[in-house]
This record gives C-alpha cells, sequence and structure tokens, in this order.
C-alpha cells in the first residue's frame, strides 16, 4: 500500500508544499531546523491539517481539500513516534503499550503486548514507569506503543536526536531491524545527515517547505541536484563554474581550469557550480604531481582544525597567503594520512578527482 | 447551642464545590484550544465573581433569581422561588467559588505536554478516551486543589448569601452568617465559638491543599517534565 502525498500549508515563514510517494523503502527526510520537516509528518498523521492538497493511503483518502475530507488522526492507521516519544507518564510500559489496542480481546491484547516488547528487547520493564527508563528505552518503548497497533504507515520525528550520542549508534541499529521488519510506508524526519543516509533508502531534502532533492540516497549524495541539496548534504566546498568544453569548467572561485567526468551538458553550462566534498580531495607527492596532470594544484594551509580521528585543512591555492586571506578548499583527512604529508615542504599538491566533482546548475 | 449553622454550612459548601467542579471543569476543556476577542470576552465574565464584591454579585443574582428577574420568572413558572431559600446559599456560594475552579482547573490541563494528547489521538482514541485516560489523571491533582480552592471560598461566602439566601435560622444561615448576626446581638461567646469551628475546617482544608500540591510535586506527578 503506498501513501502518496501533495499538499501545501502556510506557515508563520514559509509555505510548506511537498509532494511525495512512499511505498516499501524508508524515506528519510532530512532538513536544517525549522525546515517544515515536523510539519509535514504531523499533517500526515492527522495531528495538524494542511490548508490544501490530498493525503491517501492505499484507496482511503485521509485528506483532500477540495473534498473537504480530514480524516481524524484516530482512524488513519498510520503509527507516529513523537520526537520526545510522548510516552503517558502516569502508565506503566505494558500499559503505554496497550493504549492503543485497548479494544481487542484481553488474550490478544496480552499476546501482542508480549510480543512487541520483546521485539524492542523491553522484556522485564513491563511495569516500570517511562520515567524509570532511560532514553533509548523510552524510544523502544514508544516503538512498540506505535506498531502493537499494526499500523499502515509509521513516521518517525527526530527518533534519535532525544538521545545521548553514546546511546545512539545502539538504538540506530534497533531501528535499523525495526524498518527492515516494516516493509511499509515509513517517513524518518532527521537534521542529521549521517543518520538520514543510514536509516533510508530514498532521501527528501527539504528546506523552508521546499523539496529540493527527492531520490536514491547514493544518487543524491553523488551528484545534488542543486547547490543548496550539495550543502545539505555535507558538501563544504564550491566554486562558480563556466563550462569551456564538454569536459572542461572554469572555476572561477578557485582560480583554476578542471577536467570533469560528468558531462558537461547546456542545462548545466549556464550559469552552474560546481562542487566537491572536503574528503574527496587528495593530497600528492610532489614526484607524483607531474604524473598524475588532472586537476592537481599547489596548496598552502591556512588554517588547521583538529578533531580525535580526523583533521580539517583549510586550504589556500596558487600561491603563499598572507595573514587573513580566506581559504579556497576545505579538506578532510585521517590523522593517520596526514601524519604522512604534514612534514613535507610547501606547498603541497592536492587533486580534485574528477570523478569526485559535481555540477550544479543554478 | 444551635448546631444547623455548621450543617447548612457543609451541606452549601458540598453541593457549592461539586457543581463548581463540574461546571468549571466543563468550562476549561470547552475553553481548551479557542482564541478570539469572544474568548477573552468569556473570561472576563468568568473571572468577574473573583474581583467585584460579594455584595455586588449578590445583587446581581438578587436581580436574575427575583420576582421580576429572567430566572426568577422561570421558577415562578415551575411553581417556586430560589430567592430566601437553602439552593440560595448554594448558588451564591457556587458562583463565588467559580473563578476559582476555572482558573486553576484550566491552569493544570494546559500544562499538559499537547503531543501527549495528539500521541493518544494517533493511537486510535476518541476524545472522549483522550479525555478521561490522558488529561484528566494528568491534570488531576491540580483540579483537585481547584476543588479544594473552592470549597474554602464557598465556605467563608457572606455577602452574596446574605443578599441572595438572607438569615433565616435553620435554613439559609451559614456560619459566617450566624457570626455576623451572633456579633450583632452581642453574644459575643457565640460569635468566638462559631469563628474557632470556621477556623478548624478551615484549617482541615489548608492541610488537604497542601498534602496534595506536595504530592504532586514530590512523588506522583514527579517525572521528568521540560
Amino acid at each position: 500500500m503506498a501513501l502518496s502525498v501533495q499538499i501545501a500549508k502556510r506557515l508563520p515563514e514559509f509555505e510548506l508544499d511537498v509532494s511525495l510517494t512512499a511505498s516499501e523503502a524508508p524515506i528519510s527526510i532530512l532538513g536544517p531546523s525549522g525546515a517544515g520537516k515536523s510539519m509535514l509528518v504531523r499533517c500526515i498523521a492527522g495531528v495538524e491539517r494542511p490548508d490544501r492538497g490530498r493525503i491517501a493511503l492505499g484507496e482511503k483518502i485521509l485528506f483532500d481539500s477540495e473534498r473537504h475530507i480530514h480524516v481524524q488522526a484516530r482512524l488513519r492507521r498510520i503509527g507516529m513516534l513523537f520526537q520526545n516519544y510522548s510516552l503517558f507518564p502516569h502508565r506503566s510500559v505494558a500499559e503505554n503499550v496497550a493504549f492503543g489496542i485497548h479494544s481487542l480481546p484481553r488474550a490478544e491484547r496480552d499476546r501482542r503486548i508480549a510480543t512487541w516488547l520483546t521485539r524492542t528487547h523491553l522484556e522485564g520493564f513491563e511495569n516500570r514507569r517511562p520515567r524509570e527508563l532511560s532514553g533509548g528505552e523510552q524510544q523502544r518503548a514508544a516503538l512498540a506503543r506505535a506498531l502493537a497497533t499494526e499500523p499502515e504507515a509509521l513516521l518517525l520525528d527526530e527518533p534519535l536526536s532525544a538521545l545521548d550520542t553514546h546511546l545512539r549508534s545502539q538504538v540506530e541499529s534497533q531501528l535499523q531491524e525495526t524498518f527492515a521488519a516494516f516493509r511499509k510506508p515509513l517517513l524518518l524526519v532527521t537534521h542529521n545527515i549521517e543518520e538520514a543516509y543510514r536509516l533510508g533508502e530514498q532521501m527528501m531534502l527539504l528546506v523552508r517547505g521546499r523539496v529540493i532533492a527527492f531520490g536514491p540516497k547514493a544518487e543524491i549524495f553523488r551528484h545534488p541536484p542543486t547547490q543548496a541539496a550539495a550543502q545539505l548534504t555535507g558538501c563544504k566546498n564550491f566554486s562558480r563554474a563556466r563550462g569551456v568544453s564538454d569536459s572542461e569548467v572554469e572555476a572561477g572561485d578557485w582560480g583554476v581550469r578542471l577536467r570533469v567526468a560528468q558531462p558537461v551538458t547546456p542545462a548545466n553550462r549556464q550559469p552552474a557550480f560546481v562542487g566537491i566534498r572536503a574528503h574527496h580531495l587528495e593530497f600528492v607527492e610532489p614526484s607524483e604531481a607531474s604524473a598524475r596532470p588532472e586537476n592537481v594544484f599547489p596548496c598552502w594551509p591556512v588554517r588547521v582544525s583538529e578533531t580525535p580521528f580526523r583533521v580539517t585543512l583549510y586550504l589556500h591555492l596558487h600561491q603563499e597567503p598572507g595573514k587573513g586571506v580566506p581559504h579556497h578548499l576545505q579538506a578532510e583527512v585521517y590523522k593517520e594520512k596526514w601524519a604522512t604529508f604534514r612534514a613535507r615542504p610547501l606547498p603541497w599538491h592536492v587533486q580534485l578527482d574528477p570523478e569526485s566533482l559535481f555540477l550544479m546548475p543554478e | 447551642m444551635d448546631w444547623s449553622p455548621l450543617w447548612i454550612s457543609l451541606a452549601t459548601s458540598v453541593t457549592a464545590t461539586a457543581v463548581t467542579l463540574a461546571l468549571g471543569l466543563a468550562a476549561a476543556v470547552w475553553r481548551q484550544g479557542r482564541k478570539g476577542p469572544a474568548m477573552a470576552f468569556l473570561d472576563g465574565i468568568f473571572l468577574l465573581p473573583l474581583v467585584l464584591p460579594p455584595t455586588v454579585v449578590g445583587f446581581f443574582l438578587l436581580l436574575l433569581f427575583g420576582r421580576r428577574g429572567p430566572l426568577g420568572k422561570f421558577f415562578l413558572w415551575l411553581g417556586t422561588t430560589v430567592v430566601f431559600s437553602w439552593p440560595a446559599t448554594v448558588i451564591a456560594a457556587a458562583v463565588v467559588a467559580f473563578p476559582l475552579m476555572y482558573l486553576t482547573a484550566r491552569a493544570a490541563l494546559e500544562q499538559i505536554e499537547p503531543n501527549l494528547l495528539q500521541a493518544a489521538r494517533t493511537l486510535g482514541a476518541t476524545e472522549w478516551r483522550v479525555f478521561r485516560e490522558i488529561a484528566l489523571p494528568l491534570a488531576w491533582p491540580g483540579i483537585l486543589a481547584g476543588t479544594i480552592l473552592a470549597f474554602a471560598r464557598a465556605l467563608g461566602e457572606f455577602g452574596a448569601t446574605l443578599m441572595l439566601a438572607g438569615n433565616i435560622p435553620g435554613r439559609t444561615a451559614t456560619i459566617p452568617i450566624a457570626i455576623y448576626f451572633a456579633v450583632e446581638a452581642n453574644d459575643v461567646s457565640l460569635a468566638l465559638r462559631w469563628c474557632a469551628i470556621d477556623a478548624a475546617i478551615s484549617l482541615a482544608v489548608l492541610a488537604a491543599l497542601y498534602y496534595w500540591t506536595h504530592a504532586q510535586r514530590v512523588s506522583r506527578l514527579g517525572w521528568g517534565r521540560r
């Protein structure tokens, strides 16, 4: 059963205007805070009402502004996981899970509660109150509560952002398990790039209420359709670009001519941007620099910033920079790699692999 | 000593509190999520008995329930009058206690995290179930505190009661009215005895209020609220 959504809703800052279709593949909706992501899933769940449009789950119309249909949330059979899980604080874990299935015969209800508490690894927690659970346990209890009703679609609003970092990867892999077993329309809202990538198969990028990219996640990361999409997927390096041949562009902001693997079609020839991800920049040895002629340029570090395992290098191209000169490129390398070239004499040589460069129309 | 003022006071306060609880809670629930100038005006009307002198409230009630008042005419048509009867003490006490109940019930309901109610709806709950199983239990300590406040206010009601119900010993004379007329009749010892009884009841009510607000903060609802 497919979930098809095509809605618009006026928000204080902008208009939310989204259409999407979801079937079995989980879709992660990635966007900065305040992009309208939560509002989108709340409209689908039926706890908010769009201004106009249509929402359908299979044959069932859930919302249609023209026909004045607005099915109440309780009748939609859509499970929703709220950002802070919204467990009922005055009820035990088992009573929380029972809430959505209270009309079932007792034996069947008890069986379902047991099944879902087992699947979410919460056996033995039946009589705990939500405040006695850790963040990860609360999330699982909320998930069990939503899934026990056997919904036809599942919506998750920032399922991991309320958790401590060290808990996330564990909870994330449990979520992946659950998603794999669900096989129904599933939307997941997040502002975390990696979470979005790992948990979704399809990906939707939402900025100020608009869909700026929607498709298979790998495709979106390899060839972001716009600069905004590239930025949202974590790309740090952009330059204005002008096509000079079928396979070459002039990158104005970096002052270089670049060979690109992607064809320079008329669509992205004028005007266009070229981009490359920070971890795709390669550092080559001076002896190799002349042997690898494609897109290799001398560079000087302007600033270096370390994290526990990686180093971010802010690079200036062509000549030794003076004080306060802005950087051209931002490179990210593992510390082990950095150790191999940090002692080399300047300038270093950076390569912008044609395969890693991507072009974006305006 | 004639104990009737005690029984009248207790019966009046208990009845008035029950009426106030029902009406105040209903008004607070109905008012939830509604906005606009009409609502602000209505709030003003609901809270008027709190800010007006009780004698003024009593005078309005007298106009309303008197022989020429709209409600008075209605009751006359039913073959009865309200003014200077025991129900008049209940009406006066309920009207002055209403704002306290309404305010505390509204505050208690507004404190509930809206997503809890929305989550209940996405789990298939009807509005009645959302109210009965989620909103009411979560707002309960606040509502109870409001009930106790309303009871205390009803118990102490004097001005409006005197205007609407008068001083009919054995029928409408509550403790505060008995005290007033004892003092007027120079029976200081009787007035003192009623004062002591009134103070005892009030202290018991305050103890209950303290217990409930404390219990709310410490144990039953001590989960992490943002």
